[in-house]
């Protein structure tokens, strides 16, 4: 593990339009990490006290369910962030995720970033908002992968000839 | 040649299944060609004794061989489908208008010689021949080639694609993303090292993996965020379902990019393709003659409408 640099991390396009004085506050409590394919970031059900931003690699996230491989929900690559249970009232990880190739990221103190939101309301906000567009665009992409998008059409008056 | 205005026999040369349920056909003239084509424009295709089906053209332009992926999603197209080599079918165009990529010199010179090929089930088809999407022609401009397909919407926009490969220096980056229901139901899955060899830069998402799939799952608009777009050097064609090509074209226009930059090639009811039954009409547009490829500047308040 290795210090941040607040421009480095400014420059994650999860962050990216930050001031410098808010990314030097949030890379003080960062650090920048690099971990094998297979490392597991965290478990279903276990405590969500940090959060990622992806810089390079592929993490899956996944859910145990008995009798059954793994199931990978969703990917994340470079410019994603990794890990919304964090900031939710529960701070319990919904899903587990692990690293499919050899991936880099900034890891951030969940406590220690809520501790920043609360002492500065527009750092607060600005994260808050970003993590709401994430949550907002996942959520999105379940729901159209609900419609089932790609398969069969159905058959019927005006169906494919 | 011309464009065929009646059905003009051809033969099935080639048959090959890219998925449990599509068939990529390769037909040749069992005696006049019709017009060489331009990527994204499609044919009506007869099955003789059972129909006829607008099906886009698959297959590389400047070529006299057909090609055309189709899935069985009907009567005409399960004939088609499962139309043994040799078969003759008919086929009537092509029709509408073209992505925009020009052919090669050298591949208009090629002619006669088969290109694998593959039509979409789609349930329209256009009219006669065609007009370009958008005067922005990115060949031979350095900039950037983005295609985006969902599902079988890639066999229109692999004549884009071969036909970019053929003057990749003429683009700075071509970027193909790819979504589909499972790794199973990829078509053309077999030429994407290909493809990436001649310098495509080639993602595909699913949404269901399985245990052994290493790649990306989930919808193929996650994958635009990863591209690292130059939104004013790109130019974006992207073919899929309709409620794909709406929510890419915002997530391109999220991205930066401007409407005049997005072409789509639009899926309606055609069945003259010559401009003539109104059965594609949208709007203001016949979409055989109109379309099938238009600028998202022009679709995007069609799509956007609950009636017309």
């Amino acid at each position: 593990m290795t210090g941040v640099a607040p421009a480095e991390l400014a420059g994650h396009a999860f962050l990216r339009g930050l001031t410098a004085q808010q990314a030097a506050r949030l890379a003080e409590v960062a650090t920048a990490i690099a971990v094998p394919a297979g490392h597991r970031f965290f478990h279903e059900g276990g405590q969500a006290t940090r959060f990622w931003l992806i810089r390079t690699g592929q993490v899956a996230l996944d859910l145990q369910v008995p009798g059954r491989p793994r199931l990978i929900v969703e990917t994340l690559g470079p410019g994603d962030e990794l890990g919304l249970s964090w900031l939710s009232e529960s701070m319990q990880w919904q899903l587990g995720a692990a690293a499919q190739v050899p991936t880099t990221a900034f890891e951030l103190d969940g406590p220690a970033v809520r501790g920043l939101c609360e002492r500065d309301c527009e750092l607060g906000w600005e994260l808050a908002r970003r993590m709401l567009t994430v949550a907002s665009g996942r959520l999105q992409a379940a729901r159209i992968r609900l419609v089932d998008l790609y398969s069969s059409p159905v058959q019927g008056p005006g169906s494919p000839r | 040649m011309t464009i065929a205005e009646f059905p003009v026999p051809y033969r099935i040369a080639r048959r090959r299944y890219e998925t449990h349920d599509t068939v990529t056909l390769t037909l040749e003239p069992a005696g006049q060609a019709i017009a060489e084509h331009r990527a994204g424009q499609f044919t009506m295709l007869s099955a003789f004794g059972v129909g006829e089906v607008p099906i886009s053209i698959s297959g590389r332009p400047g070529r006299t061989a057909l090609a055309h992926t189709i899935r069985s999603a009907g009567a005409v197209t399960r004939a088609l489908c499962s139309a043994a080599q040799g078969t003759l079918v008919g086929v009537r165009g092509p029709y509408g208008t073209d992505w925009g990529i020009p052919a090669s010199a050298s591949a208009s010179a090629s002619a006669g010689a088969p290109a694998s090929a593959s039509a979409s089930a789609s349930a329209s088809a256009p009219a006669s021949a065609s007009v370009p999407a958008s005067a922005s022609a990115p060949a031979g401009t350095g900039e950037d080639l983005l295609l985006v397909a969902g599902g079988i919407g890639l066999a229109p926009l692999r004549p884009a694609l071969l036909a970019a490969l053929d003057q990749r220096r003429g683009y700075r980056r071509v970027i193909m993303l790819i979504g589909a229901r499972s790794p199973a139901e990829l078509v053309f899955a077999a030429e994407f090292s290909d493809w990436r060899d001649r310098g495509a830069e080639v993602e595909i998402i699913v949404d269901h993996g399985g245990e052994r799939w290493p790649g990306h799952v989930g919808v193929v608009t996650q994958l635009i965020g990863r591209a690292r777009l130059d939104p004013a050097r790109t130019t974006a064609l992207v073919c899929g379902p309709e409620v794909m090509m709406r929510i890419t074209a915002r997530a391109l226009l999220g991205a930066g990019m401007t409407a005049d930059r997005i072409r789509i090639s639009l899926e309606r009811n055609m069945q003259c393709g010559t401009a003539e039954c109104g059965h594609c009409q949208l709007g203001p547009l016949l979409v055989c003659r109109d379309g099938p490829v238009v600028s998202y500047q022009r679709a995007e308040p069609l799509l956007a409408a609950r009636e017309l």
